[in-house]
């Protein structure tokens, strides 16, 4: 009999620790992705400053609420701008960053082609 | 001819890119918020802070009435330093000053508010901090300007002299 109470606890709580800790996951990737505006190179993960303690807040919120990820951060970047976001997404402020490492290779690639092409 | 085309474009993108990186340098590094951008103002629920009961945002706020939203606490240094300023402008009479109390043990912030002077129109609480994410503050003391539900201008950190002569500027 008392192995039954067990075995029943244990299927009970079972699925609500998984669930539990699939949202925290989510939670923890959110918040490292998240800046925290007042302190020195932090994430929100990483800091336990006000700001950064209430943003885990309403991220916890939210996610209850049923945002996804995207619309957490879409969320994030109305209130404070892009600049909370650690991963920029590619506008007209950032496509340098993004096209620039491309056109550097491609520039070495000529460049190291051409020299082939001497040598030959 | 093909050989000198090379070069040249190497030399030409790389120059451009340096321009950029040079105009780069001219910005500040300082990460500063945008202050001007004419925003509406979130709708949420929260607390009286004398009586405790239950409000909604939309009645604390009305159109085309003049607000300033204080966000106060009575652990914060700074609070005190902007109280008076914040004593005078209710004097004058212009606008309504409405207080968020922002993470704070009720009892210190009346006792804050017996010593100084109490300004506000109205407070309401914000213990989690959450309240203030959604207006976008970053912390203890802020400032928003409002008129007809949108925020006109926020005042991060504590008001001075000068930043109050502009808020009577901004509201004639």
């Amino acid at each position: 009999m008392k192995f039954l109470k067990f075995f029943l606890i244990v299927i009970i709580l079972f699925p609500l620790s998984s669930v539990n800790a699939e949202e925290n996951d989510k939670r923890n990737k959110i918040t490292k992705n998240l800046r925290c505006l007042i302190c020195q190179g932090q994430s929100v993960y990483d800091s336990d400053s006000e700001f950064a303690n209430s943003l885990k807040i309403v991220v916890d919120k939210k996610l209850q609420e049923g945002l996804s990820e995207d619309q957490i951060y879409e969320y994030f970047k109305t209130k404070y701008g892009e600049w909370i976001l650690y991963d920029p997404g590619l506008n007209k402020n950032t496509y340098i960053l993004w096209l620039l490492p491309l056109l550097i290779f491609l520039i070495g690639g000529a460049i190291i082609r051409n020299s082939f092409k001497f040598k030959k | 001819m093909k050989n000198k085309i090379l070069p040249f474009s190497v030399i030409i993108i790389f120059g451009i890119i340096f321009f950029i990186f040079y105009k780069g340098l001219e910005d500040s590094k300082i990460y500063t918020p945008d202050f001007n951008t004419k925003k509406e103002i979130p709708v949420f629920n929260t607390k009286e802070f004398f009586s405790g009961e239950n409000v909604k945002s939309s009645r604390i706020f009305e159109v085309d009435k003049v607000y300033l939203l204080n966000i106060w606490s009575s652990w914060c240094v700074p609070c005190r330093q902007e109280h008076p300023l914040l004593m005078n402008l209710n004097l004058e009479n212009k606008l309504n000053i409405i207080g968020m109390n922002y993470k704070d043990n009720l009892k210190n912030a009346e006792n804050f508010l017996k010593e100084l002077g109490n300004p506000y129109k109205e407070i309401f609480i914000d213990l989690d901090g959450t309240i203030a994410i959604e207006w976008g503050a970053y912390g203890v003391p802020e400032s928003f300007l409002i008129y007809n539900n949108e925020i006109i201008k926020k005042y991060i950190g504590p008001l001075n002299q000068e930043l109050v002569d502009e808020i009577n500027l901004l509201i004639k």
